[in-house]
């Protein structure tokens, strides 16, 4: 699949943005006035942000609230209705904590369950799929989760949860890519039942239907940088999980706690890179390109 | 509505033949220049007579090479021409989140409200095949109607009343007709030449059918016949030609 940029920083930013709401609905840490001022600002920069970068890839954002309509059916409608109403909680719940010094514990549990629920829906959209059989597992949402609240727990300065949290988002992670390598092949799908040849003999791609490329091959058939896969895994794994857990162990500091954040930041954006580069759709079947 | 119908009154949709295509393209052309100019957003071209072309297209002709599992049999040349397969079960439809894609109860023909669409290319994600395309410059997703406004449009004489690609199709590969109905053309087609889905596994219940290449006939036996008849008849060249040889040899 395109790895599109508007959709990496969405699923990124967002992940964070909704995991650290999550752990200040919980009440964790229980902060008020200027210092709950200043966690919501950056929790809601972190998924507003991501939502805004998301509408970059529709074709008519103009048209973007039809997407409420649908939750009935699409998890990216369900995925709408619960950032809205994660947005909408946690802004009368910060206003509480920031001007009136009172927090309503309620209204955080709620909006700590709409953001973990837009986490979750966002995920979805892509673990629905079994046309992208890499995607098609609940280890997708689990992938999704974990990484939410890790680092969540990580913004939210919960010192002694974190890590073991980074860990187990770590070891689902490695799983998922454990799984993912062998999903096309496990899937069934191939030449022979995509072109429905298979009984006749071996299927090979002759001619493709057009001299140049197209929608299809731009936005399903991607297979740059491949190559460069175990290497990129690598290094979303120390940036995202092994450093932050490292510098949460020496002794805190907001400069370490910032580095520690940020190399967390961009380990899971290369690791939501390779989750669109490497996957496979069948389409590219059609193509002999797989 | 993005909820799929239980079931629908009839099932619209076309049979092809890989044993009829011969891979002329004619059906892209006539899908292209239908739709391009009738219902819904044009199908629009990038870079036409530029470096590096690409455009939409409903329609897109494969040709996939088949080599027998048997050594003595010899390799197939197959062209496979490829559109919205109208599916029973389409996950196209299911994960559209405006409403903008729907499957029609009266006929099961699956389409886009255009003005619904926001562009987002969900539906074009679970399409297993390739059948939907998001038009550049409309923002729009595009994909085979069935030529909607052919087949019920009395302005068009009776004849012309069925999806482009079938009413121009040279070789006669493409029908079309209601699955729903077990007389009917395609049904018959189907059952007579064993009509078979693409991708079952992904579970999608396509409508339209792929009728298999028949069996090539074998070579072997054949060639024996004429062999005798065509074994080369003058060995040793005599005459003009002997002594051409000869001289030629000498040089």
């Amino acid at each position: 699949m395109h790895p599109a940029p508007s959709v990496i920083i969405f699923s990124t930013c967002s992940g964070l943005g909704f995991g650290l709401l999550a752990w200040l609905g919980f009440g964790f840490p229980a902060v008020t006035g200027w210092v709950a001022f200043t966690f919501f600002a950056i929790a809601y920069l972190l998924a507003v942000g991501g939502l805004m970068a998301s509408t970059f890839h529709l074709g008519r954002p103009e048209r973007a609230l039809k997407a409420f309509t649908q939750w009935q059916t699409s998890w990216l409608s369900r995925e709408a209705w619960c950032a809205m109403a994660a947005l909408i909680l946690m802004a009368v719940y910060g206003a509480g904590l920031v001007f009136l010094d009172t927090r309503w514990p309620l209204l955080g549990w709620l909006g700590a369950a709409a953001s973990l629920g837009t986490v979750f829906t966002t995920s979805m959209i892509y673990a629905q799929l079994k046309t992208v059989p890499r995607w098609h597992s609940p280890l997708t949402p689990a992938l999704f989760l974990s990484l939410a609240i890790a680092g969540g727990a990580l913004m939210a300065g919960q010192t002694s949860l974190a890590p073991w949290l980074l860990l187990l988002a770590g070891a689902i992670q490695l799983a998922v890519w454990l799984r993912g390598d062998g999903a096309l092949g496990a899937s069934g799908t191939t030449m022979a039942t995509a072109t429905g040849l298979g009984d006749i003999g071996t299927v090979r791609a002759f001619e493709p239907p057009h001299t140049g490329t197209n929608y299809l091959l731009r936005e399903f058939v991607f297979v740059i940088g491949r190559k460069h896969a175990t290497k990129l895994r690598a290094i979303a794994l120390i940036l995202m999980i092994l450093l932050p857990v490292v510098l949460l162990l020496a002794p805190f500091s907001h400069l370490l706690a910032a580095v520690a954040v940020l190399s967390h930041l961009a380990g899971v954006a290369v690791s939501r890179w390779l989750f669109f580069a490497e996957a496979e759709h069948v389409v590219g079947l059609y193509y002999g390109k797989r | 509505m993005t909820r799929l119908p239980e079931t629908t009154q009839r099932k619209l949709g076309l049979v092809i033949d890989l044993d009829t295509c011969v891979g002329c393209h004619a059906c892209v052309i006539s899908c292209k220049g239908w739709n391009t100019e009738n219902y819904g957003a044009p199908l629009s071209d990038q870079d036409p007579y530029g470096a590096d072309p690409s455009g939409t297209f409903l329609n897109r002709v494969h040709s996939y090479e088949v080599t027998p599992l048997a050594d003595s049999a010899m390799a197939q040349l197959v062209h496979f021409p490829k559109s919205c397969l109208h599916c029973e079960d389409a996950p196209c439809v299911t994960v559209c989140p405006t409403g903008a894609s729907y499957k029609r109860v009266e006929d099961g023909i699956v389409l886009v409200n255009e003005s619904d669409c926001i562009g987002c290319g969900l539906c074009a994600w679970a399409c297993p095949y390739g059948a939907r395309e998001l038009d550049q410059a409309a923002g729009v997703m595009k994909k085979c109607t069935l030529c909607v406004d052919r087949i019920y449009n009395e302005n068009l004489p009776e004849e012309d009343r069925e999806p482009a690609c079938v009413r121009t199709c040279p070789a006669g590969a493409r029908h079309f007709g209601d699955f729903a109905d077990p007389d009917s053309n395609v049904s018959r087609l189907t059952a007579e030449r064993g009509g078979m889905d693409l991708m079952p596994e992904q579970g999608t219940k396509p409508v339209n059918k792929y009728l298999p290449p028949r069996p090539k006939d074998r070579l072997d036996g054949q060639i024996d016949v004429l062999a005798p008849l065509l074994a080369p008849v003058a060995e040793d060249a005599r005459g003009f030609l002997g002594w051409l040889d000869k001289t030629l040899d000498k040089i």
